[in-house]
């Protein structure tokens, strides 16, 4: 029994591990070098609203977080690039009415809520099948789609106003990346949480970076460092039964702050 | 046909007059300078040029085109650019962007060899390797404007070209540019008078409204409107410098 149980434990630490790696050294490596890690932040607050809506229609939050939190990646976007408001104002906007609206949300349910605790801090023992399938198949759409705009999102991570300049269509790509970001926090919510997401999302990027200016080298070697200190955090956080999320992002930082005292 | 016609544009932001009717034209091959004091809205004739700002009025013709429809004609060097020291793109690939064809194109043959070609230009070829961020101030111009011109532009817009460049590279940057002037139109701007040589063949004066337009030698008078302070402009031949009384 014991056996068993630790047999599925492990096996499911690496496939979740592998999954949230992916999207932390791909779509992590573009919120690193474009720099609008405060901007996912607020896009993977603004989610919670999507999880409240899950609780309210019954639905698997996961999935209703989905549509959510890409639409409040637009919001911050659209207003970001259109509107007289500061990027910052609008994505402080964003960022608690996405939660104010999780919270009615889930107040506006009847009975009680059994892993929203999960939700905002991330609980690995609360991921179902159904929740890994959403991730696989998220994953696969993330990386079909960088793959296939690679050379856009290269240029507009890069320069945007000379890429409008050059023909590309920057805002609308800008957009997509947004989009990615969106569903990156999706794949990430139950693991880590919704609150403590933007450090995995972060860190592996942030020391891959120091290692090499090739930008799929990056994404690799970010996706290498993501799947083994994701999975130490998994494991110590099962040995010391501690919530999974806190556990992985106080790895990241450890390695985060040896990587750069290696370094010098 | 005229590269670029600015007939009554004026152009406002938040409610303040950025260019107040401004009138020029700029013939094929010129090679114009617009100076003027920052915040003058040098800048903003550019981006008025490139499309990426619309007038609030007056007409704006490049090659006759509306300006969003003849990007293809126009290589474009910003100012300042910021980005991440580490950011992960070479050399190479930073020039590469500037051979962009649109979504789902990749680059082909004739494209790598056209940045091989245009880092030639600006002697950056034995760097084409290196990580944009551990380039000096000066190489980065360079081969920011190696990105500019790698699509063979008709009308070639710099934006503060000098600023970054040091006193040993400016002779060769208007040795490049005399060679880019028998293809293209080169339109620079510039808040330093005294950077703009003998190689340019007109001086625009820009404060909000444009105080003159016309050959070097007669823009004396523009600079003191501007500037509101005496200038003596040493006669064409040797390198111009300009020089304020106190």
């Amino acid at each position: 029994m014991y056996d068993f149980l630790q047999y599925e434990f492990i096996q499911r630490a690496l496939i979740t591990a592998v999954l949230v790696s992916i999207v932390c050294g791909v779509v992590g490596s573009y919120v690193v070098i474009k720099r609008i890690v405060s901007l996912s932040g607020a896009i993977s607050h603004a989610a919670f609203g999507g999880v409240g809506l899950g609780y309210f229609l019954t639905v698997n939050p996961v999935l209703a977080a989905i549509p959510f939190s890409i639409a409040s990646a637009m919001a911050i976007g659209g207003v970001e690039k259109k509107v007289n408001i500061s990027a910052d104002t609008a994505m402080g906007i964003l960022w608690s009415v996405g939660m104010a609206l999780g919270v009615i949300f889930i107040n506006l349910t009847p009975g009680y809520a059994p892993d929203l605790f999960s939700y905002l801090f991330g609980d690995i023992l609360t991921v179902t099948n159904s929740d890994l399938l959403i991730m696989l198949t998220l994953d696969l759409i993330i990386i079909t789609t960088v793959y296939i705009f690679r050379r856009e999102f290269l240029a507009v991570s890069f320069d945007e106003e000379f890429s409008t300049v050059v023909g590309l269509p920057s805002l609308p790509i800008y957009m997509l990346l947004l989009a990615l970001v969106a569903l990156s926090v999706v794949v990430l919510m139950k693991v880590v949480g919704i609150i403590l997401l933007i450090a995995l999302f972060t860190i592996p990027a942030a020391i891959s970076k120091q290692y090499t200016h090739n930008l799929t080298k990056l994404m690799s070697l970010a996706t290498i460092i993501g799947i083994i200190l994701a999975s130490v955090g998994i494991i110590l956080s099962y040995i010391f039964n501690l919530a999974s999320g806190a556990t992985i992002v106080m790895v990241l930082a450890a390695a985060f702050l040896i990587s750069y005292y290696l370094k010098d | 046909m005229k590269a670029v016609e600015f007939n009554h544009v004026n152009m406002k932001y938040n409610e303040q007059y950025v260019l107040q009717d401004i009138n020029f034209s700029i013939k094929e091959k010129d090679f114009m300078a617009i100076i003027g004091p920052n915040g003058g809205g040098k800048s903003t004739i550019l981006k008025i040029i490139l499309g990426l700002l619309t007038p609030d009025d007056g007409e704006v013709k490049v090659f006759g085109r509306d300006p969003k429809h003849a990007r293809d004609l126009m290589g474009y060097l910003p100012q300042n650019l910021s980005f991440d020291p580490q950011f992960p793109i070479s050399v190479y690939e930073t020039v590469l962007t500037g051979r962009y064809h649109g979504l789902f194109k990749s680059y082909k043959q004739s494209d790598e060899e056209a940045v091989i070609q245009a880092l030639n230009d600006v002697e950056m070829q034995d760097f084409k390797d290196r990580q944009i961020g551990k380039l000096s101030g000066g190489q980065m111009q360079r081969v920011f404007i190696a990105r500019a011109i790698v699509r063979n532009p008709k009308l070639l817009l710099m934006d503060e070209p000098m600023a970054s460049i040091d006193p040993d590279m400016q002779s060769s940057f208007y040795k490049l540019m005399s060679q880019l002037k028998d293809e293209m139109a080169i339109v620079l701007v510039s808040h330093d008078v005294g950077a703009v040589s003998t190689h340019v063949d007109k001086i625009a004066c820009l404060n909000r409204e444009l105080f003159y337009h016309g050959p070097v030698e007669d823009s004396a008078r523009g600079l003191e409107e501007i500037y509101h302070c005496p200038i003596d402009l040493i006669s064409h031949g040797i390198p111009h410098r300009v020089l304020r009384e106190h």
